[in-house]
C-alpha cells in the first residue's frame, strides 16, 4: 500500500478508557516554524511515557510518509495518546502532531481546535520565525495555553535568552516561563510533560452530552476504508452508534473506535474529552473531511465552528509525458486524491500535450509534495504546465450568437478566441484576496499587487505590527506564483486567502505564435494587452532555445492579428556531418542516425520548420525557481 | 597496434599507455587472428591493408612484416595492394621509416594534427611542429606520392586567420592526400573537461563552418579533390582502404577493438555481419590463443540494415552511390524507385542538397557539408520504400 500508516488492529485487547476521568486528561499540540524540533520532541515524549521503547532508531516517529521523513517535514497530522503518571495519577496526555507548513495552516487550526493547549517550541539560535508567529496567532485566537520551549540549547550557537526576550516581547510572555530544552539529547524534556499536566486546562466536556466529535484528520486504508482522527467534545461513542456527519449529512455505523499509540488500539469506546480515531464505513475521505463535526443519529448537535472546504492557493495544469500513460496518470490520480482531499482536480486538455488535468493545491509545498508522491509511489512522472482560466466573451455578431445559441460564452481554448469585431466585451474571472502582512512589507507587496493588476479595495492596521490589505485580482495573475512570490518577498510572514469575486472587463488578445510565418496552434494564449509584449517575447526566446537548428533560417514571431510584438531569429545549419567515418565509428553513428530518423516521426512540421514535442513541452512547462 | 606513449588530450580512440608490450605475444597474436578470420571468410584477394591503433609506429617492422606474411599465406595480397601505416612525428626517424617500408608498407598517414606548437601543447601531442616538418619531409623520401597528413581545425580559441596560416603551412609541407578533421570534444576527454569548464572556449558553430568552407576552397584550389567530407587527394592519390569503407566493401578487422564487415563463407554463411573484436588487449589475446581470434560481437546485417549503412557511408564521398554499388545490395529496388519518387529526396534536391542522375545519387558541395541534417530524412524515406 502507497502509505503504509495502519495495520489491522484484529486480535488486539480492547482498552478500557473509562478510567480515565476528564480531569486527568490534557489534550495538547506542540507547534513550531519549520525545523525548530516539533517532531524530535514529540520522539522523545513518546519515549518518556513508554509508548514507543526508548531507542536510537526512534526518529520522526510520528512522521508515516516516505515523503515526510525525506523532506524532514510532517504533512499529515498524527495523534498518540500517552500514559504518563505524576504524583500519583494517571493522565491521559493526547499528543496531536501538526503539519507545520503553512501551505497546511487550517489543518493547524482544526487539530488546535481539538486541544486546550500547546508546546510552541522556538529554535535557540533561530528564534522566532515566521510559522512561530503564524502558529501563535492561531493558538492565541483559539485561547489556548501556551507553554513556551526553547530547544536546541546543546547546539554551538544557542542563545536562549535571546529567545525568551523575544517571546516575552512579541508574545507577551514572561521569560521565567520558558523551559530550556533539548529534545535531541532528552535534556529537560520531562519537564515539559510536567508543565503540560499543570499549566493545561482539562477539557471542558461531559460524557453526559449528546455526542459532539470534531474530525481533525482522516486517511484511507484499502482494507478498512477511511479512518478519521476524532476529538469528543461531548458524549461517548462506541461501536454499533449510528452517526451523521454534519457536512455531507451522510448516515453511518461506528465498526472500530480507538486510540492511537501511536498505531491504532481499539477500545470499548471513547469518551468525552478524549481523541482517537474511528472506523465507520466510510468510503471516501471526502466523506470525513477535516473540521467536520459527527453526532449520534436523531440528535443532532451544534457543528463546531471553522470548518470550510480546502481552497486551492496554487495551480498547475498536469499532463502524462505520453499520452499512451494517460490511463496510469489518471488511476495514480484517483488513488492519491483518496487520502488528499485539499487537491482540487477538473479535466483540462492542451493541444500540444494532450488530455491531462488541472489541479489545485494548498501552496506550492503541497505541489511539490504530491509530485514527489506521484513519482515514488506511483512511478509517475508528468508535465507541469501554467494552468488555463476561464475568459469569457459577450458576442455582438448575430451569426455567432445564432451559433452558439447564446450571447455570453466560456472561452477555454484559445483556437475558440472570438475576434475582437465579433465582441462588444471580454472578460475575465477575479478574486477579492486578502493578505496580513506584518507592517515592514507594505511596500514590497503592493508593488506585486500592482505589477498583477490588482486594484486595491481597502487597507487596515489589525493591531500595531500588522496590516491587512484587501485586492482585487484578476484570477490568472495569482494562479501561477502569485503566492509564491507572496512568501518569498514577506520571509514566509504574510498570509493570502481569496473568495471569487466574479468577472471584470477586460482588454484581452489572442497571441500567436509563428514560425517562418506560420501559426503554430499549440503556443496560441489568451493574454491581457499589458502582458502581451513581456509574454511574447519570453516565449520566442524559449523556442529559440529549444527549436533544434534547420538548414534553414527561421523566423520566429509573436503576434497579435497582424502585429508583430516580437521576434528571434534561429541561424541555419551551415555545418552538420561528423568528421570520422571509418571502421570503427560505423556501427555508432548508424545507431544514432536511426535515431533520429525515428525522431523524425514524431515531429510536428509547422510549414517546412520541424518541432519536436520536446520543444513544447520545454517551453509550455511552469517554471520553477529551482 | 592499440598502444600509445601517453593519450592526447582529445582522444577518445581504443587505446592504452602501458609501460611496457610484449611485442612477441601481440604479434603471435595478431597473425593468429589474421589468419583465422580470413579462413572464416574465405576471401581471395585483399586490395588494401590498414595498420592502426593507437601508434602503430610503435611497432616494430618485424611485427608489421609478420602480419602481412600471414596475410600472403591466407589469401592472395596483390604487389601493388596499398598497405598503410600510421605514424607519430615522435616516432618516425627516416631509417625506422625504411624499416617499415622493406617490412611491405608502401603508404603513410602522419598524424602532423596541427603545425604550431601552442596548439600542439593544447592537444597534448609529444611532437613540436618542426619535428613534424621533419617527419613529413622524411616520409615523403621514402614514400614520395603516398604520404597523407592528418590536420585538425576548430581548437578551443583558434581564429579563422590562425586555421588561414595553419592551411597555408600544411600547404607548403604536404604530399598529395591529407585528411581535415574538425575537432570533435569528445566527452570524457581531458580537452572536453577544460572546455565544460571553462577553462577553454567552446568555438562557435558559424566559425566552424566558416573554417571547412575555408579549407574546402583552399585545398581544391590547390588542386586537391575533396573526395569525402574530411579527405582530399590530388594526383589520384586517393585511399584505397578508406575507400572501401565508405563503398560498404567488405573489409577485416584484426587486433583489440577492430571492425569488420564481412560475409562468413567459410561457414557456409552468405550474409554480412557487422563484427567487433574485444577492445581490452589482455583479454583479447587470452581470446586469440585460446580459439583463435577475439571477436567479441558479431551481428548479421539485415539488407535494410546493409542499404543504411551504404547510404550513409557513400553519401560522404564526392561520388556518392552509383546505381551498380546500390543494385548490389538491393537488386529489386532501384535508387530510382527509393528516392526518384516525390519525398524528402526530391525536395533535397530541389533545395539544392543533393543529385540524383544517371551517375548515382551524392550530394552537392553544400550538401555534403550539412550531409547529418539530409541523412535522418533519407533514412526515414528507405525505411518506408
Amino acid at each position: 500500500a502507497a502509505c503504509e500508516r495502519r495495520y489491522s488492529s484484529r486480535g488486539k485487547e480492547k482498552l478500557d478508557m473509562s478510567t480515565y476521568p476528564v480531569e486527568s486528561i490534557r489534550n495538547f499540540s506542540i507547534i513550531a516554524h519549520v525545523d525548530h524540533g516539533k517532531s524530535t520532541l514529540a520522539d522523545r515524549l513518546l519515549e518518556i511515557t513508554g509508548t514507543i521503547s526508548k531507542t536510537n532508531r526512534n526518529k520522526q516517529v510520528l512522521d508515516k510518509l516516505q515523503v515526510e521523513r525525506e523532506r524532514g517535514i510532517t504533512v499529515k497530522a498524527q495523534s498518540a495518546s500517552l500514559f504518563y503518571s505524576h504524583e500519583g495519577i494517571n493522565y491521559l496526555l493526547n499528543l496531536i502532531d501538526t503539519p507545520g507548513h503553512v501551505d497546511f495552516s487550517y489543518e493547524v487550526s482544526r487539530s488546535l481546535s481539538a486541544c486546550q493547549g500547546v508546546i510552541l517550541v522556538v529554535d535557540a539560535n533561530e528564534g522566532i520565525q515566521a510559522q512561530t508567529v503564524a502558529n501563535f496567532y492561531l493558538a492565541f485566537e483559539a485561547q489556548l495555553s501556551i507553554i513556551p520551549v526553547i530547544n536546541k540549547i546543546d547546539l554551538k550557537n544557542a542563545d536562549p535568552e535571546r529567545v525568551e526576550k523575544q517571546i516575552e516581547k512579541l508574545f507577551d510572555i514572561p521569560a521565567d516561563e520558558c523551559i530550556r530544552i533539548s529534545a535531541k539529547q532528552g535534556t529537560n524534556v520531562e519537564k515539559v510533560l510536567q508543565k503540560v499536566i499543570e499549566k493545561i486546562p482539562p477539557p471542558q466536556c461531559n460524557t453526559a452530552d449528546p455526542l459532539k466529535a470534531l474530525v481533525f484528520d482522516s486517511t484511507f486504508d484499502h482494507y478498512r476504508g477511511v479512518v478519521a482522527n476524532i476529538a469528543l467534545f461531548g458524549g461517548e461513542i462506541a461501536k454499533g452508534q449510528k452517526i451523521v456527519s454534519a457536512h455531507t449529512k451522510k448516515r453511518y455505523e461506528v465498526n472500530e473506535v480507538g486510540i492511537l499509540t501511536p498505531n491504532e488500539q481499539p477500545t470499548h469506546k471513547l469518551y468525552a474529552g478524549q481523541v482517537g480515531y474511528l472506523i465507520a464505513g466510510m468510503k471516501e475521505v471526502t466523506e470525513a473531511q477535516i473540521g467536520d463535526t459527527l453526532f449520534l443519529y436523531k440528535q443532532p448537535v451544534e457543528p463546531l465552528p471553522g470548518f470550510k472546504s480546502a481552497k486551492p492557493m496554487v495551480f498547475a495544469g498536469m499532463y502524462p509525458i505520453d499520452q499512451t500513460e494517460y490511463n496510469n496518470l489518471k488511476s495514480a490520480l484517483e488513488r492519491l486524491t483518496l487520502n488528499d482531499s485539499s487537491v482540487t482536480v477538473h479535466r483540462d486538455s492542451s493541444l500540444a500535450l494532450g488530455a491531462g488535468w488541472r489541479l489545485g493545491f494548498l501552496g506550492l509545498l503541497h505541489m511539490e509534495v504530491f509530485n514527489q508522491r506521484l513519482e515514488q509511489e506511483y512511478n509517475m512522472s508528468v508535465i507541469l504546465t501554467a494552468p488555463t482560466v476561464p475568459y469569457k466573451a459577450v458576442l455582438s455578431s448575430a451569426k455567432l450568437i445564432k451559433e452558439y445559441g447564446k450571447d455570453e460564452i466560456t472561452i477555454i481554448n484559445p483556437a475558440q478566441f472570438p475576434d475582437k469585431l465579433s465582441v462588444s466585451e471580454y472578460l475575465e474571472p477575479t478574486v477579492l484576496g486578502t493578505i496580513v502582512t506584518p507592517h515592514e512589507y507594505i511596500g514590497k507587496i503592493i508593488t506585486l499587487c500592482q505589477d498583477r493588476r490588482a486594484v486595491q479595495k481597502d487597507m487596515l492596521y489589525i493591531d500595531e505590527n500588522r496590516v491587512m490589505l484587501k485586492y482585487l485580482f484578476p484570477l490568472n495573475e495569482i494562479v501561477v506564483d502569485f503566492y509564491d512570490a507572496l512568501k518569498s518577498l514577506s520571509s514566509g510572514y504574510a498570509s493570502f486567502d481569496y473568495e471569487d469575486a466574479g468577472y471584470q472587463s477586460a482588454d484581452l488578445i489572442k497571441m500567436d505564435i509563428l514560425l517562418n510565418g506560420n501559426p503554430v496552434e499549440e503556443l496560441a494564449t489568451i493574454i491581457h494587452n499589458d502582458k502581451a509584449y513581456a509574454a511574447g517575447k519570453l516565449l520566442c526566446e524559449r523556442l529559440k532555445e529549444t527549436i533544434p537548428r534547420q538548414l534553414f533560417e527561421i523566423a520566429i514571431q509573436a503576434a497579435i492579428g497582424k502585429k508583430i510584438i516580437a521576434r528571434e531569429t534561429l541561424k541555419a545549419y551551415r555545418k552538420n556531418v561528423v568528421a570520422k567515418c571509418y571502421g570503427g565509428d560505423i556501427t555508432r553513428r548508424m545507431k544514432l542516425l536511426k535515431r533520429q530518423a525515428e525522431g523524425k516521426r514524431l515531429m510536428r512540421k509547422i510549414g517546412n520548420v520541424e518541432v519536436p514535442r520536446d520543444a513544447f513541452i520545454r517551453v509550455l512547462k511552469r517554471e520553477t525557481d529551482k | 597496434w592499440p598502444y600509445c606513449r601517453k593519450r592526447c588530450s582529445y582522444c577518445s580512440f581504443n587505446t592504452y599507455v602501458v609501460p611496457t608490450v610484449d611485442e612477441a605475444a601481440v604479434r603471435a597474436c595478431l597473425v593468429r587472428e589474421a589468419r583465422t578470420l580470413l579462413r572464416l571468410s574465405q576471401v581471395h584477394s585483399i586490395t588494401s591493408v590498414f595498420f592502426g591503433g593507437g601508434t602503430p609506429s610503435l611497432a616494430s617492422p618485424g611485427t608489421v612484416a609478420a602480419v602481412l606474411e600471414a596475410v600472403a599465406g591466407a589469401a592472395h595480397l596483390p604487389a601493388g595492394a596499398e598497405v598503410t601505416l600510421e605514424a607519430n612525428p615522435s616516432s618516425t626517424s627516416t631509417s625506422l621509416l625504411a624499416g617499415f617500408r622493406a617490412a611491405g608498407v608502401n603508404r603513410l598517414s602522419i598524424g602532423v594534427q596541427s603545425l604550431d606548437d601552442a596548439e600542439l601543447r593544447m592537444l597534448g601531442r609529444e611532437h613540436t611542429a618542426a619535428e613534424a616538418r621533419k617527419a613529413v619531409e622524411a616520409a615523403r623520401g621514402l614514400f614520395l606520392g603516398r604520404t597523407s597528413i592528418d590536420l585538425l581545425f576548430g581548437l578551443p580559441g583558434q581564429s579563422r586567420d590562425a586555421w588561414a596560416q595553419r592551411l597555408e603551412a600544411a600547404l607548403g609541407l604536404c604530399d598529395d592526400h591529407i585528411s581535415l578533421y574538425q575537432l570533435t570534444l569528445e566527452r570524457g576527454t581531458a580537452l572536453a573537461a577544460q572546455v565544460r569548464r571553462g577553462a577553454l572556449p567552446a568555438p562557435p558553430q558559424d566559425l566552424l563552418a566558416d573554417m571547412y568552407q575555408t579549407a574546402r576552397t583552399v585545398l581544391v584550389a590547390a588542386g586537391f579533390r575533396h573526395y569525402e567530407v574530411s579527405n582530399f587527394a590530388r594526383k589520384g592519390a586517393l585511399s584505397t582502404h578508406n575507400l572501401s569503407y565508405w563503398r560498404a566493401e567488405q573489409y577485416i578487422g584484426v587486433g583489440p577493438g577492430a571492425h569488420g564487415r564481412f560475409v562468413l563463407r567459410g561457414e557456409g554463411g552468405c550474409r554480412r555481419e557487422a563484427r567487433v573484436q574485444s577492445l581490452e588487449p589482455v583479454a583479447w589475446m587470452r581470446e586469440v590463443q585460446s580459439r583463435g581470434h577475439g571477436t567479441r560481437s558479431r551481428v548479421v546485417l539485415s539488407p535494410l540494415e546493409q542499404l543504411e549503412e551504404l547510404l550513409t557511408l557513400g553519401l560522404r564521398t564526392d561520388e556518392g552511390i552509383t546505381h551498380q554499388r546500390w543494385g548490389h545490395f538491393s537488386p529489386l529496388l532501384s535508387l530510382q524507385a527509393v528516392f526518384g519518387a516525390p519525398g524528402e529526396a526530391r525536395t533535397l534536391q530541389q533545395q539544392g542538397w543533393l543529385v540524383l542522375d544517371s551517375g548515382g545519387l551524392r550530394c552537392t558541395w553544400a550538401g555534403l557539408a550539412v550531409l547529418d541534417s539530409l541523412l535522418p530524412d533519407l533514412l526515414w524515406q528507405l525505411q518506408r520504400a
